[in-house]
C-alpha cells in the first residue's frame, strides 16, 4: 500500500479535511447525552419550560451542524477516493503497457484485468471508508470514554475495563473467522472451476457418458463449500450475543454503582443517565468498526496485488543512446541466438545463425513447440535473447528505441485479432495517417478487398470485439492487411494463413512478393506448401536449427525436413 | 452497486413462490428462527424500559430504593443474557438455512447443465451460466440471510418498539410516528436522484472495461503496433469520464447517511420536548423519558437502513430469477421408456433424407442422404461452414434432426439411449477438452477400470507417452484446468489417448490432429488406422494428405454432398475436390 499512497499526494488536502469534518461531527454527537442530562438535572427537576424548550432548539442545532459537517466531510472523502483509484487506473494501466511479453507471460492476463477493474474498485472504496469512518468510530469510543470521566471518574473506570474487553472480543472473532473465509473462497472457486469444466467440456463429458460422476463431484464440492460457510457463520454469529452481554453487564455494574453515588449525593439522576447513553453508543460504534475493518483488510489486500504488479518492470530495457539504424543490405542476422524463458528448464532455442538480406523471403518450419513463433519474437525484441545477439539492419535490436525497432516491423500473430471500432480504424493500427487508397491497397495484397466489399459500408463497417462478426479466416486476412499497410520493411506472418484456404494462401504469397519494395519476409507455418518457395528455409526441431537452406538442398540434406515435407506431400515416382 | 433493476410484480411474485419452494425443507428451522427473533426483540425492548424503571429508583441523596434496584438489575442481566442466547441461536439457523438452500439451487443448476440441449449451451456464452452459478447464488444468498437478519427483524422492532411506546404514553409516540417517515422520503430522494449517477458510473465502467479487456488481452498486438500512446489517451479519456460520474454517484448516495441522521436528531429533539414537558406535568418519569429516548432511536434505524435492505432484497429476488429461468429451461428430449441398448455393434450407419439447421432462417444441411456400411472409412471434407462438424453433432445425438431419420444398425438413433449410442462412437474433436485432475484420470474417462498395461500400450499407440513420461510426475501429473500447461498439440494428443483406450466400435474424428506437427500427425494417422480396421470411421480433416486413404470421401459444400467417391476417382471427376486438392499442393 505504502508505494501507492503518493499517488494520494494530490488529494493530501481531501485527506485531511474529510476526516477532519468527520471528527467534528462526531465530537457534537457526544454533547448530545451531555444536554439531555441537563434538561433532566434543570429543566426537568425545576420544572422550568423554557429552559427545556431552549435545550432541545440546542438538540436541533447540534444535528443540523452535524450535518453540514457530516456532508462536508463525505465530499472531501468522495473526491479523494475517486481521485485516487483513477490516477490508480491510469498509472496501472500505462505501467502494463510498458510489460514485456515475458511479464505478460508470467502475470497472466485475466489476472491483469482483475486488477485494473475489481480490484481497484475495492481499494476505492476501502479508500472512501477509510477516510469516513475509520477515525469517526475509535474516536467516538474514546470520546465516549473520556466524556465519561467528565461526568464522573468513578463510574468512567467502568468504561475503561469494558472498552478493551469489548475490542478483544470483537478482534478474537474477527481474527478466527477471517482465514475461515479465506477457506470458504476456496471452496467456492472449486465449485467455480467443475461448473466451467462442465460448460467447456460439455461434449466430451456427454460422448463419454460422465454425467452421473459429474454430478457427484459437483455434490461433493457444493457440500463442502456449504459445510465451510456454516462452520464460519457459527463463529461469527457469536459477535453480536457476546458483545450484547458484555455491554449489558456493564450497563448493569454502571447503575449500581451509580446508585451508590447518587444515594451519596455525588451524583445526580441525570448523570447516571447520561452514562448509560453513552454506554449505548460504543456499542453501536464498535460494531461499525469491525464491519469496518473487514472492509479495510479486503481493500488492502487488493492493494498489495496492485502493488504487486506494479512493481514488476520490463525486463526489456531501452538503451540510453538509442539509434535509429540505417538501411542495410542485411535486414536481419542472428549470432548465435539461444532464447530460455524465464521460469524454464531447458531453452527453447538454443544456438541459431543465419542472415536474411533484404528483400529475401524466410521460411520456418517444425513441429509443435519446435520454437518458431519464439524465434521471430526476436526480430522485434518482444522478449530478449539470452545468448548471443539479434541484429536489424545491421544494428543490435538492443540499440534501438523500441518504437523505431518495432516501426520497420510488420507483425501478424497466430491469434488473428481485431479490435472493437470500424474496418478503418482496425487498418489504421498499422500507420495513422492511412489514406484509403493505400488501405485498399493494403487490403488487395491480403486478398482481403472482397472481405470488405461484402460487408455493408465497407471500410466503415463494424468489427465487433474480438472480431466475433468476422470468420477465422477473414480475420487473418484483416491482421495482414493491417500489418502491411505501413509498409514494413520487415514482415513477420507467423502461421498467420493457417485459416486460409491453400489457394488463397499461395494467392497472398504471390502478391507479397510482387510488390514493389517487397518485404523481408518470414513466413512461419507448418505447412511446407507455404514456404517451399522461400529463398532460406529454416527447420527448427526442439529449439536447434537442424537445417538451413533451399528446398532442395534441405530434401537432399535434412532428414527431419524431408520427413515433414513427404508427411504432405507424396513422394513423385523417380 | 444499487443497480437494482425493477422486475414487474408478477414475475417478483412468481420468483418469491419459487424461493419459497425450496424453503419448504427447512421449514422447521425458518419457523424457530421466527419465533426466536421475535423473543428476541421483545427481550432486547425490554431492557431499556427495566434500566428507566431502575433509574427511576434513585431519584436524589439518599432516597435510593436499592432493593428494587437490585432486582430490576437481576431482571436485566437474566433478559440480556436470554437475549444473547435467542439471538445466536437464530443466526445460526439462519446461516444453516440459507447456506442449505443455496447449495441446493446450484445443485439443482448443475443437474439442469448435465440435461439441457447443446443448442442452448452452444448459443449462451459459458461465462453467463458461470456468473448465475456463482455470482447470482452470492448475491442471492446475501439478499437471503440480510432478508432474515435485518428486514425481518427491522420489522418486528418497528412494530415491537410502536406496541411498547404506545404503552408507555401514545402523546409522545405520535410525535416519532409523525416525524420518522421525514427520513424514508428523504432516503428515497436522495435514491432518486442518485440512480441516474449510479446508472452513467456503472456504463462508464462498463464502457472501461471492455477497453481493459481489448487492450490488455491483447497488449502482444499493442505493443508490436507500438500502439500504446494512443490506447492510453483514449484509456484516459474514459477514466476522466469515470472519475466525473463515481464522485457524483459515490458523494450523493454519501448524502443519504448524515440526512436521515439527521432526521433521527429531529425525532430525538421532539422526544426529548415533548417526553421532558409530559414528565414536569408528571405523564411519565424520568426513567420512562429515558426509554423513550432509547426507543427513538432504536424506532428509527430499521427505517434507515430499510430503503437498502430492500434494494438489496430486490437485487436477490432478480438474481433469483436469473437463476430460476436457467433452470426452467426446457431439458433436451426425454429418452423414450422403451430405448433400446445399443450392442454389439456391427457398424452401419444410414442417414436418410436428413434436414438441419441451427437457426430457422438459415438453411444449413437438407435432404442428407449416405448409406455407411460395416467397417467403412468415411472422411468428410469442404469449407469452413459446409457442415461437417454438424454431421458430428447429428452423429452423437447433440442436436437432433429435423427431418428425415439416422439409423445406427438399423435402428433410429432416437430410439437409443444416449448413454449405448455415445458409447459406441469414440470421439475426438478440435477443441480439445481436459478436466483438472491427473493425466492418468484424464485418460480413464471412458474407462476408469482401465488397468496400467492398457494405459501404456494406449499412451503409446497416441504417441503421447514420449512427452508424459518427461513430466515431472509421468501419469501422476496433475494438469490445471483445461490442461493449461500442456501445449495445443499434448493436449490433442491426450484426447486422443482417451479414446485409443477405450476401443470403440464407431470413430468420429473432427481435425482431430490439426494442433499436431505433420510429423506427429502420421505417427498417429497409423495408430488410428489399426485402431480403425474393421470399425466403422468419420474423419473430418482440412488436410487432404490425411484422409487419401478412406473408402468414402464427402465432399461437402453449403450443407450438401456435391461429390463423392475415393481420393481417386474425384481427382479424375476434376471437380470441387480436385480444385481444393490442388490448391493444398499447389506450387507457388
Amino acid at each position: 500500500m505504502k508505494s501507492l499512497l503518493k499517488y494520494m499526494k494530490p488529494y493530501t488536502k481531501e485527506c485531511v479535511l474529510g476526516p477532519f469534518f468527520k471528527l467534528l461531527e462526531a465530537s457534537f454527537e457526544l454533547f448530545v447525552p451531555l444536554v439531555i442530562a441537563s434538561i433532566v438535572d434543570f429543566g426537568i427537576a425545576n420544572g422550568d419550560k423554557g429552559y427545556i424548550l431552549q435545550r432541545c432548539g440546542l438538540l436541533l442545532l447540534l444535528g443540523v451542524v452535524g450535518l453540514a459537517f457530516s456532508i462536508t466531510a463525505q465530499y472531501f472523502s468522495a473526491k479523494a477516493a475517486v481521485g485516487f483509484s483513477a490516477k490508480l487506473r491510469h498509472v496501472l494501466f500505462a505501467h502494463i503497457q510498458s510489460l514485456s511479453y515475458t511479464e505478460m507471460d508470467t502475470l497472466g492476463i485475466s489476472t491483469l484485468i482483475t486488477r485494473m477493474t475489481s480490484d481497484i474498485n475495492q481499494v476505492q472504496s476501502g479508500v472512501n471508508l477509510t477516510l469516513r469512518l475509520l477515525m469517526r468510530s475509535p474516536f467516538v469510543v474514546f470520546g465516549a470514554m473520556v466524556m465519561a470521566f467528565t461526568v464522573d471518574v468513578k463510574s468512567a473506570w467502568i468504561f475503561a475495563v469494558v472498552i478493551p474487553l469489548l475490542s478483544v472480543v470483537v478482534f478474537s472473532i474477527m481474527a478466527a473467522s477471517m482465514p475461515l473465509y479465506r477457506s470458504v473462497q476456496q471452496k467456492l472457486d472449486r465449485v467455480l472451476g467443475i461448473t466451467h469444466e462442465n460448460l467447456t467440456g460439455v461434449r466430451v463429458i456427454r460422448a463419454f457418458c460422465k454425467k452421473n460422476e459429474e454430478i457427484e463431484r459437483f455434490d461433493a464440492a457444493s457440500e463442502a463449500l456449504k459445510r465451510s460457510q456454516k462452520f464460519v457463520g457459527r463463529i461469527s454469529a457469536l459477535m453480536n450475543p457476546l458483545t450484547y452481554v458484555l455491554i449489558n453487564a456493564a450497563v448493569i455494574v454502571l447503575i449500581y454503582t451509580g446508585a451508590l453515588q447518587v444515594n451519596m449525593g455525588i451524583l445526580t439522576q441525570g448523570a447516571v443517565l447520561a452514562l448509560y447513553n453513552y454506554m449505548s453508543q460504543i456499542l453501536v460504534e464498535l460494531i461499525k468498526l469491525a464491519n469496518l475493518i473487514i472492509s479495510i483488510t479486503k481493500a488492502l489486500a487488493c492493494a498489495k496485488r496492485i502493488e504487486t504488479v506494479m512493481q514488476v518492470t520490463s525486463s526489456i530495457a531501452e538503451s540510453e543512446n538509442a539509434v535509429s539504424g540505417k538501411e542495410d543490405s542485411i535486414a536481419v542476422q542472428f549470432e548465435h541466438v539461444g532464447l530460455t524463458y524465464a521460469g524454464a528448464g531447458e531453452p527453447s532455442l538454443s544456438d541459431i545463425s543465419f542472415t536474411a538480406y533484404k528483400g529475401q523471403t524466410i521460411g520456418i518450419i517444425g513441429g509443435t513447440g519446435s520454437g518458431k513463433t519464439s524465434l521471430v519474437n526476436l526480430i522485434g525484441r518482444f522478449y530478449d535473447a539470452t545468448e548471443g545477439a539479434v541484429y536489424v539492419n545491421g544494428v543490435d535490436v538492443k540499440d534501438y528505441k523500441l518504437n523505431v525497432l518495432r516501426d520497420k516491423i510488420g507483425m501478424v500473430i497466430q491469434k488473428a485479432v481485431l479490435f472493437s471500432g470500424s474496418i478503418r480504424e482496425n487498418i489504421l493500427w498499422g500507420k495513422k495517417d492511412a489514406t484509403d487508397a493505400e488501405i485498399w491497397d493494403a487490403l488487395a495484397v491480403a486478398q482481403a478487398k472482397d472481405v470488405v466489399e461484402n460487408k455493408e459500408g465497407q471500410l466503415d463497417a463494424m468489427v465487433e470485439q474480438g472480431g466475433s462478426n468476422f470468420s477465422g479466416g477473414q480475420r487473418q486476412r484483416l491482421t495482414i492487411a493491417r500489418a502491411l499497410v505501413k509498409k514494413p520493411s520487415i514482415l513477420i506472418l507467423d502461421d498467420s494463413a493457417s485459416a486460409l484456404d491453400y489457394a488463397t494462401d499461395a494467392a497472398l504469397r504471390k502478391a507479397i512478393y510482387n510488390r514493389k519494395d517487397a518485404p523481408t519476409t518470414f513466413i512461419v507455418s507448418q505447412r511446407a506448401s507455404s514456404i517451399r518457395y522461400a529463398d532460406q528455409i529454416i527447420v527448427l526441431e526442439d529449439g536447434v536449427a537442424v537445417g538451413i537452406g533451399s528446398h532442395e538442398s534441405l530434401l537432399q540434406n535434412c532428414p527431419v525436413y524431408e520427413e515433414i515435407y513427404y508427411s504432405q506431400f507424396e513422394r513423385k515416382e523417380a | 452497486m444499487a443497480k437494482a433493476k425493477k422486475m414487474p410484480k408478477g414475475r417478483q411474485l412468481a420468483t418469491i413462490r419459487k424461493v419459497l419452494h425450496y424453503l419448504k425443507k427447512y421449514m422447521f428451522f425458518v419457523c424457530c428462527s421466527i419465533l426466536l427473533a421475535s423473543l428476541l426483540i421483545a427481550l432486547s425492548l425490554y431492557i431499556p424500559i427495566l434500566v428507566g424503571k431502575a433509574i427511576d429508583c434513585m431519584i436524589a441523596k439518599g432516597q435510593v430504593d436499592f432493593n428494587t434496584i437490585t432486582m430490576y438489575l437481576w431482571k436485566i442481566g437474566i433478559c440480556t443474557v436470554s437475549a444473547a442466547l435467542c439471538q445466536w441461536l437464530m443466526d445460526t439457523m439462519n446461516n444453516r438455512v440459507t447456506f442449505s438452500v443455496i447449495r441446493d439451487m446450484r445443485q439443482k443448476a448443475f443437474r439442469k447443465l448435465q440435461n439441457l440441449p447443446l443448442s442452448y449451451l452452444d448459443t449462451h456464452p459459458s461465462g453467463e451460466f458461470v456468473s448465475r452459478m456463482i455470482a447470482d447464488v452470492d448475491q442471492f444468498s446475501d439478499g437471503l440471510l440480510m432478508g432474515f437478519t435485518q428486514f425481518f427483524t427491522g420489522a418486528i422492532t418497528i412494530l415491537g418498539t410502536l406496541i411498547f411506546m404506545l404503552v408507555l404514553n401514545p402523546g409522545i409516540t405520535l410525535v416519532v410516528v409523525l416525524i420518522t417517515p421525514l427520513s424514508l422520503f428523504v432516503a428515497n430522494f436522495i435514491a432518486k436522484h442518485t440512480y441516474t449517477m449510479f446508472k452513467l458510473q456503472s456504463e462508464t465502467r462498463g464502457e472501461q472495461t471492455a477497453f481493459i479487456d481489448e487492450m490488455i488481452g491483447n497488449q502482444k498486438i499493442v505493443s508490436a503496433f507500438g500502439h500504446e500512446k494512443e490506447a492510453l489517451e483514449k484509456f484516459d479519456e474514459i477514466n476522466d469520464r469515470l472519475q466525473k460520474y463515481s464522485l457524483r454517484a459515490m458523494f450523493f448516495s454519501s448524502i443519504t447517511n448524515p440526512a436521515t441522521r439527521f432526521v433521527n436528531s429531529v425525532v430525538y429533539a421532539g422526544v426529548a420536548l415533548t417526553g421532558a414537558m409530559t414528565v414536569i406535568s408528571g405523564g411519565i418519569t424520568v426513567g420512562q423519558l429515558s426509554c423513550f429516548l432509547g426507543y427513538a432511536n432504536q424506532y428509527t434505524k430499521p427505517f434507515n437502513e430499510i430503503s437498502g435492505v430492500i434494494a438489496e432484497l430486490q437485487n436477490a429476488l432478480a438474481c433469483a430469477s436469473r437463476l430460476f429461468d436457467l433452470i426452467s429451461q426446457p431439458s433436451q428430449t426425454a429418452e423414450d421408456h422403451d430405448a433400446v441398448t445399443l450392442e454389439g455393434v456391427s457398424g452401419s450407419v444410414d442417414l436418410n433424407k436428413v434436414s438441419f439447421s441451427y437457426r430457422p432462417d438459415q438453411r444449413l444441411i437438407e435432404d442428407l442422404n449416405l448409406q455407411v456400411k460395416p467397417g467403412q472409412r468415411i472422411a468428410i471434407v469442404g469449407p469452413t461452414g459446409c457442415g461437417k462438424t454438424t454431421l458430428i453433432n447429428l452423429l452423437m445425438r447433440f442436436y437432433d434432426v429435423h427431418d428425415g431419420n439416422i439409423t445406427v444398425d438399423d435402428y433410429d438413433i432416437r430410439h437409443l439411449t444416449r448413454k449405448s449410442l455415445r458409447r459406441s462412437f469414440g470421439m475426438v474433436l478440435q477443441d480439445t477438452w481436459l478436466k483438472k485432475g491427473t493425466i492418468r484420470e484424464n485418460i480413464v474417462m471412458g474407462k476408469p477400470d482401465a488397468t496400467q498395461e492398457e494405459i501404456l500400450v494406449a499412451s503409446k499407440l497416441a504417441h503421447s507417452y514420449s512427452f508424459i513420461k518427461r513430466l515431472p510426475k509421468g501419469f501422476d501429473t496433475e494438469i490445471a484446468e483445461d490442461g493449461g500447461n500442456l501445449s495445443a498439440g499434448q493436449k490433442q494428443l491426450l484426447c486422443i489417448t482417451r479414446v485409443m483406450l477405450c476401443r470403440p466400435s464407431m470413430l468420429l474424428l473432427d481435425e482431430a490432429t490439426s494442433s499436431i506437427d505433420t510429423r506427429t500427425e502420421m505417427r498417429i494417422q497409423r495408430a488410428f488406422s489399426h485402431l480403425m480396421e474393421g470399425h466403422t470411421s468419420f474423419i473430418v480433416a482440412h488436410r487432404l494428405s490425411t484422409i487419401k486413404e478412406a473408402d468414402l470421401i464427402l465432399v461437402m459444400k453449403a450443407g450438401r454432398i456435391i461429390e463423392q467417391g475415393t481420393h481417386e476417382s474425384l481427382l479424375n471427376e476434376n471437380g470441387f475436390y480436385s480444385e481444393l486438392y490442388a490448391a493444398q499442393f499447389s506450387q507457388t
